[in-house]
C-alpha cells in the first residue's frame, strides 16, 4: 500500500469533481457534501471516460405515478450509454453485483500529519496549513 | 531476438482497421448550408422556416437519452452541436479508433420530411454538397450518402443520377416511416435509380415524417420509442420483399441501419412459415422471403445486441449471417459502440476483422 496525496480539500468543493493520475491510473475525486470518493476513470461497460458522466441523484418509484427522489449528487452516470454508478461503492444501480466500477479509499489529514509522516508527495507541495485528500494504492 | 519480441512488433491483434458507416454529422446552424442552397430557398428559410409533416418541426418526437441524443463528452470547446467539429470527430473517433473509412448519414433538418416537397428536394441538394465541402474534402476517410426527398420521386430521381458515379458518395439514405411502406410502386423508381448507379439503399432509424411511432399510437417515453425502431424496420423489411421488390430489382442491395439485430432471424423465420402457406396470395414472391433477405439485405451493428451470454450473441450472428453484419458505432450519439468493447464474445481474430472491415469493405467496393 502506498498513500498518494491527490488533492488539497479546498481543491475539490462538495457536488464538484477531480480527475486525477495515480501510478498511470485516472481516477476521479468527488466530493460528496464534505465527504470524499474516488472510482477509476473507466466504465466497466464499455470503457468510456467515467468521470466526465454527470453526477446525479437516484429517482425511484413505489409504483407507476409515485416517484421518490433521494441521494442527490451520490451517483455517476456514465457519459456515454448512461449506466448509473453509486459513488460510495462504485457498483452499478442495474447490475452491483456484475457491473462495478473499482472505487478507492480516501482520508482526509492535515498537512502537519503529512509532513511530518513518512509520506513523500513529490508532484505535490505539501504545507502543514492546509487539509489534504489522500488515497490509498 | 527471440519469438516472442518479433510478435510484439506485429502488433495486428491490437492495431483496429475499422469502417464505420454510421457517423452522424451536424451543421453548427443553417447557415452552414446557404452556400449550397439556392438563393430562392435562402430567403424561403428566412421568411417561412423548415416545416416537417410532424409537429414541433424542429424538436424530436421525445426527449432523448441526453441532449441532441448525444455522448456528453462530444460537445466541442468552441460550441456548436456534437458531430459538429471535424477536429473533436478525429481526435475522439476516427484516430484513436482505426477509422479507415467514416460513413456520413446526416439525421437532422429532415429533407425527406419537409412538407414543401421543393424546398426539401432543395435541401438534399445542398446537404448533399455540404457533405462533400464540410466534410469529405477536409477529411479523405469520410464518405457522403445521397440524401433525397423520397416522396418526391421524380426529384429523387434526378438527384440519385446527379451524385452516381462520384466517389464520394457510397449510398442513398432514407428513413423507415415513408408515406407509405417502403415497398410500394411509387418508391420504386428510386430503387431503379439505385441499381443503375450501383449505390445500395440504406434506411437509417429516424424521424417519425407524421407517422407515429408504433401502429397504436405515441409511447410515452423514449425507452419506450427506442425500442420500436425495430418495429419500423420490421415493416420496411416485409414491406419490400412482399412487394416483390427483390424479384423486380435483382441488383437492389439494401442496408438496414440502427435497427438492432435480435429480430432478424425470427422475422425470416414467421415469414418463411406464412409463405409455405399464403404463397398463392403473393405469387410474385417466387422464394422463401428468407432468401431475399439473405440475398439483398446488409444490417449494422449498432446499437449492439447484449443478450446476456456470448453463446447467444454468437448464434444470432450465425443465423444472420457473419458476411451481412456491418460495423457502425453511431458517433456521436450516446448509444455509441467503441469498436474494442461492443462486443460481448470472444469473436475470433478473423471473425472481429470481417465485422469491422472485411465486409463493409467488400459490400461498398472498397477493394476494387
Amino acid at each position: 500500500m502506498t498513500r498518494h496525496v491527490v488533492a488539497t480539500v479546498d481543491q475539490v468543493p462538495p457536488g464538484q469533481r477531480l480527475l486525477v493520475t495515480v501510478a498511470g491510473r485516472e481516477i476521479g475525486i468527488f466530493n460528496i457534501d464534505g465527504e470524499f470518493f474516488a472510482v477509476g476513470n473507466r466504465c466497466p461497460h464499455n470503457g468510456a471516460s467515467l468521470c466526465k458522466g454527470r453526477i446525479v441523484g437516484l429517482v425511484e418509484a413505489s409504483q407507476p405515478g409515485s416517484y421518490q427522489f433521494s441521494r442527490k449528487g451520490e451517483f455517476l452516470r456514465c457519459p456515454w450509454h448512461g449506466w448509473e454508478f453509486d459513488l460510495r461503492t462504485g457498483k452499478s444501480w442495474c447490475e452491483p453485483d456484475r457491473t462495478k466500477v473499482r472505487s478507492y479509499e480516501l482520508k482526509v489529514e492535515a498537512g502537519e500529519t503529512l509532513v511530518e509522516g513518512d509520506l513523500r508527495a513529490e508532484t505535490f507541495p505539501v504545507s502543514v496549513e492546509k487539509e489534504y485528500v489522500v488515497l490509498e494504492l | 531476438m527471440s519469438i516472442m519480441d518479433l510478435d510484439r512488433k506485429s502488433p495486428a491483434k491490437h492495431r483496429l482497421q475499422v469502417i464505420d458507416c454510421d457517423i452522424h454529422p451536424a451543421m453548427t446552424s443553417w447557415k452552414e448550408i446557404h452556400p449550397y442552397l439556392e438563393k430562392r430557398w435562402i430567403d424561403h428559410l428566412a421568411v417561412y422556416g423548415s416545416h416537417l409533416r410532424h409537429a414541433f418541426s424542429e424538436a424530436l418526437s421525445h426527449p432523448r437519452m441526453s441532449p441532441d441524443a448525444a455522448r456528453v463528452d462530444a460537445y466541442p470547446e468552441e460550441g456548436g452541436p456534437p458531430g459538429s467539429s471535424l477536429d473533436l470527430m478525429r481526435k475522439q473517433h476516427l484516430d484513436p479508433n482505426g477509422v479507415e473509412v467514416g460513413m456520413l448519414i446526416p439525421l437532422r433538418w429532415n429533407p425527406g420530411s419537409q412538407r414543401n416537397l421543393d424546398f426539401g428536394a432543395a435541401l438534399t441538394r445542398a446537404m448533399n454538397t455540404w457533405q462533400v465541402e464540410r466534410w469529405v474534402k477536409q477529411d479523405p476517410r469520410l464518405r457522403a450518402s445521397v440524401l433525397v426527398a423520397q416522396e418526391d420521386t421524380d426529384a429523387s430521381v434526378a438527384e440519385i443520377d446527379a451524385r452516381g458515379g462520384d466517389p464520394n458518395f457510397t449510398q442513398i439514405l432514407l428513413l423507415p416511416r415513408t408515406d407509405e411502406p417502403l415497398g410500394r410502386r411509387r418508391y420504386w423508381p428510386i430503387f431503379e435509380a439505385a441499381v443503375r448507379n450501383n449505390l445500395p439503399i440504406t434506411v437509417h432509424v429516424g424521424g417519425t415524417n407524421g407517422h407515429p411511432s408504433t401502429g397504436g399510437g405515441w409511447g410515452s417515453y423514449y425507452m419506450e420509442e427506442h425500442h420500436m425502431v425495430a418495429q419500423a424496420m420490421q415493416a420496411v423489411m416485409a414491406s419490400l420483399v412482399f412487394e416483390g421488390v427483390f424479384e423486380r430489382f435483382p441488383q437492389l442491395r439494401v442496408v438496414i441501419m440502427e435497427g438492432g439485430l435480435g429480430w432478424i432471424p425470427s422475422l425470416s423465420a414467421r415469414m418463411d412459415k406464412h409463405w409455405n402457406r399464403l404463397r398463392s396470395e403473393v405469387p410474385h414472391v417466387k422464394r422463401p422471403p428468407s432468401e431475399y433477405v439473405r440475398q439483398h439485405v446488409w444490417f449494422t451493428t449498432q446499437p449492439m445486441e447484449e443478450p446476456g451470454s456470448a453463446a447467444a450473441l454468437l448464434d444470432l450472428f450465425d443465423r444472420i449471417g457473419w458476411d451481412r453484419l456491418l460495423f457502425a458505432t453511431d458517433y456521436p450519439h450516446w448509444d455509441y459502440d467503441d469498436p474494442r468493447y461492443s462486443f460481448k464474445a470472444n469473436l475470433t481474430e478473423a471473425q472481429r476483422q470481417q465485422i469491422l472491415y472485411g465486409n463493409a469493405r467488400r459490400f461498398y467496393g472498397f477493394d476494387k
